[in-house]
């Protein structure tokens, strides 16, 4: 093995041999190892937030007419790290009242609930944190820390804004967590795993071909999951300020920001991961460093479609957010789930395979055009009845 | 190595903490937490008992997954009716609901 | 002393600290955080039993949907129960003392037992535990009749649940 082939791979071999010839305890460099790993990861994720913010900013600009930064450095690169020694020269206040530990902790929660995805992310062939065997559940759980650290920011924050933001926030985020880990559990019927490497292993097809909705609906819940616009209620300036962070400064706050933005990203990656093949591609098995930059482009596009949806649609009422949710995306990924298992038990290794799931993906999806076609006559014959449109009146 | 009797130990004691809190508590929600503790320690104690004593068969962890069914129902359950009390007669403290006491 | 019994004590005095601070905490929003580090406890020593699928549902479940709706019905029962003085019934001290036999005389009981110290053996790495448990648990040779039960019940309890917590119309 030659550096240009694996070149992880190689250094991690060379640091072993080296540690092993210091004499130390193969416990330790096990240990060492992981260490080192994780802390690899964890800066890869930190510092990919950098680029991500000033990516945000120069492509919400373009949808917007704008330029955006473009002072800092070559095209505003520099941008970000003009806001980062901003924030740390910040104030740090703690409010009076708050309650000081959870106060502190909500923010690190915010960034480790995320980080910890990263743990089981398959960056190429050969190349990932820890390849453990219910990768897809352990995404669905270390994202209950990220709903736990918004509890507590609002709850401690001593304000009621931050409190109202944060009760809105677990409503929305518990809500579509279901649709989320029901669409999840998807691509694990049709890889035969949960891991997420055997998942990416078994897309010789993307996944996105036999579940196009189901991607699709992905997509939609983790939106909601990570509260961008059109799902951004928990923080509506016009409505509760800040929602949960209302009281946070300087880089408390510069944490939440990060926070969300590397979710955003990451939310990119899984469905790269989950839906379009990972980092499979093109000579990506010998090479994993094509791998890697495979996987990044396809995140990058996914990241682009959440970012692009951020800059076109408005915010949406907060009824109107949670009957989308369990009136429409539930049942219809429950629906999906049963038919998708059912037709994958009845034609799976036959040449039917591929035309009945789509059928299938076409059905509900037809099935759902025409309910909501139905639902938007009722409501306009009903909204016919009144000869005004309501309006709220002064008592 | 970590014997058995460590994880016994532990899921006694946890399971003892949350007998206190259920029946010392006054607060019903309190309570409630308690009561999870206590099925927690049961939890340990299974898949301890599964991984020591018969880690060839899968039961130990099979019966972990329906306590964990048991718990959810109990907290929604549970949680709904100190609700409902709260919001007739305000208070969520066990001694106060005592319409039905003689 | 090896590295994993230092873990595991390290795991198991938090565990205990934070079961403890859960009964004793007068503010219940503290008492629920701290639920969810002994929660948290409790997966970590599932991993070190090698049951990692059940300590993903034990943060899925519990710390994702239990702790978090306990934080809420906490905030939603509010206002004159905040902060009241004795947080205990006044029995507080006997069922103190009866919890403290308890556990002496279960650990007493138990060291009789001689499979109390007993090693685990190492499980075949051929073996996928997560294959075997959903087999067992949808097989009719295994848990398929509880496990369907268990599911009827959570539909039962949702669907009660919604019932009681209800604000009944016209109040």
């Amino acid at each position: 093995m030659t550096f240009f082939e694996d070149p992880v791979v190689f250094l991690s071999n060379l640091i072993q041999d080296l540690l092993v010839g210091l004499n130390l305890a193969p416990s330790v460099v096990t240990f060492f190892m992981t260490l080192l790993g994780v802390v690899i990861v964890a800066s890869f994720g930190l510092i990919a937030v950098i680029f991500l913010i000033w990516l945000e900013r120069k492509v919400a600009a373009r949808f917007q007419d704008r330029i955006g930064p473009n002072r800092a450095g070559p095209y505003g690169l520099l941008q970000t790290f003009a806001d980062i020694i901003k924030l740390i020269t910040k104030e740090d206040i703690t409010p009076d009242n708050a309650d000081k530990v959870a106060f502190n902790i909500a923010p690190i929660l915010s960034v480790v609930s995320v980080l910890l995805i990263w743990a089981v992310i398959p960056f190429a062939s050969g190349w990932i944190g820890s390849d453990i065997n219910v990768g897809v559940l352990y995404i669905g759980a270390v994202g209950s820390f990220g709903i736990l650290s918004v509890l507590m920011a609002g709850w401690s924050s001593n304000n009621k804004y931050a409190l109202l933001g944060a009760f809105r926030a677990v409503a929305q985020l518990i809500s579509y967590e279901v649709p989320m880990l029901i669409t999840l559990l998807i691509p694990v019927l049709l890889a035969r795993t949960m891991g997420l490497m055997g998942i990416v292993e078994a897309q010789s097809t993307w996944f996105v071909v036999y579940a196009p909705l189901p991607a699709l609906i992905f997509l939609i819940s983790s939106i909601a999951e990570i509260g961008r616009t059109p799902f951004d209620l928990l923080e509506a300036e016009s409505e509760i300020v800040a929602g949960f962070h209302t009281e946070y400064t300087g880089m408390k706050f510069g944490l939440f920001f990060a926070g969300e933005f590397l979710h955003a990203f990451t939310i990119g990656v899984l469905t790269a991961i989950l839906f379009f093949g990972g980092w499979r591609g093109p000579g990506a098995e010998t090479y994993p460093v094509l791998g890697v930059i495979y996987l990044m482009l396809k995140a990058l596009g996914g990241y682009f479609i959440v970012m692009w949806v951020r800059t076109t649609l408005p915010r949406i009422r907060i009824d109107h957010m949670l009957n989308f949710n369990w009136k429409l995306l539930v049942p219809v990924t429950l629906a999906l789930l049963m038919l998708i298992a059912v037709l994958d038990k009845a034609f799976a290794g036959t040449a039917l395979y591929l035309p009945a799931l789509i059928a299938a993906n076409l059905v509900v999806f037809a099935g759902l055009m025409v309910a909501l076609r139905q639902l938007a006559v009722r409501q306009r014959k009903e909204r016919k009845r009144f000869k005004k449109r309501p309006v709220a009146k002064p008592a | 190595m970590i014997p058995l009797s460590w994880y016994l130990i532990l899921a006694a004691g946890l399971f003892c903490i949350g007998f206190y809190g259920v029946l010392a508590r006054r607060n019903a929600i309190a309570i409630l937490m308690s009561i999870e503790l206590m099925l927690n320690a049961v939890n340990i104690n299974l898949v301890a008992f599964w991984r020591f004593l018969a880690p060839e068969s899968i039961s130990g962890q099979a019966f972990a997954v329906i306590v964990f069914a048991v718990a959810a129902a109990e907290v929604a359950v549970g949680l709904a009716l100190v609700i409902s009390i709260y919001r007739s007669r305000k208070t969520v403290i066990a001694e106060e609901i005592n319409l039905m006491k003689w | 002393m090896t590295p994993i019994q230092l873990v595991f004590l390290f795991v198991a005095f938090a565990t205990l600290w934070a079961a403890f601070m859960v009964v004793t905490r007068n503010n219940l929003v503290h008492a629920a955080l701290f639920l969810v580090i002994a929660l948290f406890g409790v997966a970590v020593l599932f991993v070190m039993l090698e049951a990692g699928f059940l300590a993903v549902i034990q943060v899925l479940v519990y710390i994702g949907a239990i702790a978090i709706l306990m934080i809420f019905a906490v905030m939603l029962t509010r206002g004159d129960v905040d902060d009241i003085p004795d947080i205990t019934n006044r029995y507080a001290g006997w069922v103190g003392l009866v919890a403290v036999l308890f556990f002496s005389s279960l650990v007493i009981l138990m060291a009789q037992w001689p499979s109390f110290t007993a090693l685990a053996k190492p499980i075949l790495s051929s073996r996928d535990t997560i294959v075997e448990l959903g087999t067992a648990l949808v097989s009719p040779n295994g848990y398929v009749i509880p496990f369907e039960v268990a599911s009827v019940m959570l539909l039962a309890a949702l669907i009660g649940a919604l019932v009681v917590a209800r604000p009944r119309k016209g109040k």
